[in-house]
């Protein structure tokens, strides 16, 4: 059914086709309109049946979805950032008991500073987690992957985030194919829990487990998330057989035959790129992109077929790890580490800086000149970081002085690609 | 059975033996149809309070539903102790998660119960004082405000036992711990710190509240048979002494339970809806030298002078937990602790 319809409400009404039977969330920017929506449909009872529970932390969300799946219910939450965050420990928790929670994950910066806006330093914070992480390029692929997750994550007995670009994607209205009930019910039958809390059938679930047993638990729970990267295709088939439209699997191509430089990204950055590499390909310039859907377990031989005949690689990323480089970058450079690719970091759109069309043609400019560093930044202001690198350097105390170099600051320099300070 | 009608002063220990009571009022643990929800062979130290705590508040619990009931564990001695894999000790549906979050997990299992009609089937949450007075705290106000079906019962040693004996937001002042050592002018815990838990559960009104020792196992069964009789948050608050953190003989567990009441240390009283409904009297009152000088995280206010000081600092809390809960008739003065 085609829609005009936010992000949010259309991710929420297709987390309510997928019957959760406890949805519970704590507020925060820019996940809350998923969670108002799924407030509604329970109230008026078009979600039934089902607890919607308002908790007084993201800690307890977590925990809330814990207790209700180990009892065996369908169990729903949402969060970003900070979120995401404070939750951690608990988020480590439910992968490791084996718990097939779904979680949407509206994509925000973490701070300091505190940032509201989109990039994807929650998810690279939570890409060791256990967790399967899917990333959605549109609001539409927001949607069928969380019918996909929930499939998926019990199936496996594993948890799934689904991340969604924050207010990029989140707050975005646009043509959605909304899922119809009878559909969802024919991808996703009732979950029926491998194992869960039971007076007829008593067992112990949490036990304290030592040297002798717990690296084995860890990688059987490795082994089980490359079970995913089996079995996504084939649900994605299956998604395609009952809804009539393909579903995002692992990997996405886009316009990568006879590319020698090749993107990749994640989210909804992709499309930018993806007008960007229209462009180039007018000039001249052979390019193509490759979309990771699946970023945990990460699809490693398929990035690789992928990525296969490319002389270079840009991984355009919304995160990076200071003192060490990109995240996603250190995937895909180990999936072509057989080859001669040069792969190259360019970190963009922190805390919601615009990544725009002319700025990834920038990119693919210097890529093509051969100009790339191994890692840089886009527009970025160097004047700002030269500035400040030169004050910290003369000053006899170099403490933080972040408000003040903001007031400092001097006129913007163009300069599309900047270097790392 | 006969049985013979006597004053419970005549068995000089101020609890009621099973053999001197009807069979009706004899405790369930005594019971050949307990179901020893925790059973035996676990790994708790001698006299853990702890463990007999448990034992007494889940079997009773577990009559109350016709053994329909799942607990949730916090981190801590009680988990430790009962679940070193491949071993359990637990015959009742059971699930750990974390430190800080018994409460919602709890509120989680409650909840899935409920969605699928199962609301024959109760749920038990547990932590020690650790995971419920303050890293678990946050939660369980949120429990609590929302009045979840939850029953969480509070295993209340006054220390991080299960990692070495630190303080923790229930150690009683001047009280000796791996992070308040008895040194300086002011040994052990500092006065004027720490949470009482009871109260603040109090304040968020919710339908039931009580406190309980080890020391009086029918009075604990009978809280624990009469909170099951509610809907919605409730809260069970046991001492259970410590010999490790205490520093007392696995044999005087349970006197020191009993002594903690005795002197008016740990007031015991039930709650409803926010105010308070009964107290266990002081039937014999003790200064408190007869609880502290058993145990040694005290023993450096018994040195020679003692700090007499300190003594009478935690005579006074004493005394104010006396007047507070109306636990001493006006004619029931102090005592130099002969029974």
């Amino acid at each position: 059914m085609l829609q005009q319809i936010e992000g949010s409400q259309a991710v929420a009404r297709a987390v309510a086709c997928c019957r959760p039977e406890v949805v519970c969330a704590y507020p925060i920017s820019p996940q809350t309109h998923i969670i108002e929506a799924i407030g509604v449909l329970v109230r008026t009872g078009e979600l039934a049946p089902c607890e919607f529970i308002n908790v007084e932390s993201e800690f307890a969300a977590m925990s809330v979805s814990i207790g209700a799946s180990a009892t065996g219910a369908r169990a729903y939450t949402a969060t970003a950032s900070q979120g995401l965050l404070y939750m951690m420990e608990a988020v480590h928790n439910a992968s490791g008991l084996e718990l097939p929670i779904v979680m949407t994950l509206a994509n925000r910066a973490i701070g300091a500073p505190i940032n509201i806006w989109n990039d994807h330093s929650d998810a690279m914070a939570a890409s060791d987690a256990g967790w399967i992480q899917l990333f959605a390029e549109t609001n539409q692929e927001a949607v069928d992957l969380h019918v996909l997750a929930f499939r998926l994550a019990e199936e496996l007995s594993l948890p799934v985030m689904v991340c969604m670009d924050g207010f990029v994607l989140t707050h975005a209205v646009e043509q959605v194919d909304l899922p119809e009930q009878g559909r969802v019910d024919a991808f996703l039958p009732p979950y029926a829990p491998h194992q869960f809390l039971d007076p007829a059938d008593p067992v112990s679930i949490g036990a304290m487990v030592g040297p002798e047993a717990f690296e084995e638990v860890k990688v059987l729970a490795h082994l089980r998330q490359l079970d995913a990267l089996d079995r996504i295709p084939e649900l994605a088939a299956e998604f395609e057989e009952i809804f009539g439209r393909p579903s995002a699997g692992l990997v996405g191509t886009y316009r990568t035959e006879g590319a020698d430089t090749i993107v990749v990204a994640l989210g909804s950055v992709l499309g930018t790129i993806k007008d960007a590499v229209d462009e180039r390909r007018r000039a001249g310039q052979r390019v193509g992109v490759v979309g990771i859907t699946t970023f945990r377990p990460f699809p490693t031989s398929e990035v690789r077929s992928a990525l296969a005949g490319a002389r270079q690689v840009v991984v355009i990323e919304k995160a990076f790890r200071a003192g060490g480089g990109g995240v996603l970058s250190g995937d895909v450079t180990l999936a072509v580490q057989d080859s001669d690719v040069g792969v190259h970091t360019v970190v963009a759109g922190l805390g919601g800086r615009p990544i725009t069309r002319r700025g990834v043609e920038s990119v693919l400019g210097s890529a093509a000149r051969g100009e790339l560093e191994p890692l840089s930044f886009l527009d970025l202001d160097n004047a700002v970081i030269e500035h400040e690198r030169a004050r910290v350097l003369s000053a006899s105390s170099p403490g933080p002085d972040g408000t003040a170099t903001v007031r400092r600051r001097p006129p913007p320099v163009a300069s599309p690609v900047g270097e790392a300070p | 059975m006969t049985t013979t009608p006597v004053h419970f002063y005549q068995v000089g220990s101020y609890a009621a033996g099973n053999r001197l009571v009807g069979e009706g009022d004899r405790t369930v643990q005594s019971g050949a149809g307990r179901t020893n929800a925790l059973d035996s062979g676990h790994r708790a130290c001698q006299g853990c309070g702890e463990a007999l705590g448990a034992r007494y508040v889940l079997d009773a619990a577990m009559r109350s539903c016709d053994g329909q009931l799942m607990a949730v564990n916090a981190t801590g001695c009680l988990e430790v102790f009962s679940t070193p894999f491949p071993e359990t000790s637990w015959r009742i549906p059971w699930l750990h998660s974390l430190f800080g979050n018994a409460p919602p997990v709890a509120t989680g299992v409650s909840a899935a119960l409920r969605v699928k009609g199962r609301t024959d089937v109760r749920v038990v949450a547990q932590a020690g004082d650790g995971g419920t007075v303050d890293i678990g705290l946050a939660c369980l106000s949120g429990l609590f405000e929302r009045d979840d079906d939850v029953l969480f019962v509070c295993y209340d040693n006054e220390a991080y036992m299960n990692t070495g004996v630190q303080r923790s937001g229930a150690t009683p002042p001047a009280a000796r711990t791996a992070t308040t050592e008895a040194v300086g002018d002011s040994p052990g815990n500092p006065f004027g710190q720490g949470k009482d838990l009871p109260r603040i559960a109090m304040a968020h009104d919710i339908p039931y509240v009580a406190t309980a020792t080890v020391a009086d196992l029918h009075d604990l069964e009978a809280k624990v048979e009469r909170a099951m009789e509610i809907r919605g948050a409730r809260y069970l608050h046991v001492l259970v002494p410590c010999p490790l953190g205490w520093g007392s003989a696995p044999s005087d567990t349970i006197e020191l339970a009993r002594l903690a009441q005795e002197t008016g240390i740990f007031p015991v009283f039930e709650a409803r809806d926010g105010s308070v409904t009964s107290v266990s009297p002081i039937r014999c009152r003790q200064p408190v030298e007869a609880y502290l000088s058993r145990q040694r995280r005290y023993a450096h206010l018994f040195t020679d002078p003692p700090r007499q000081d300190v003594i009478d600092h935690i005579q006074a809390i004493a005394d104010r937990n006396i007047a507070r809960y109306g636990l001493v008739g006006s004619d029931a003065p102090a005592t130099d602790g002969e029974h």
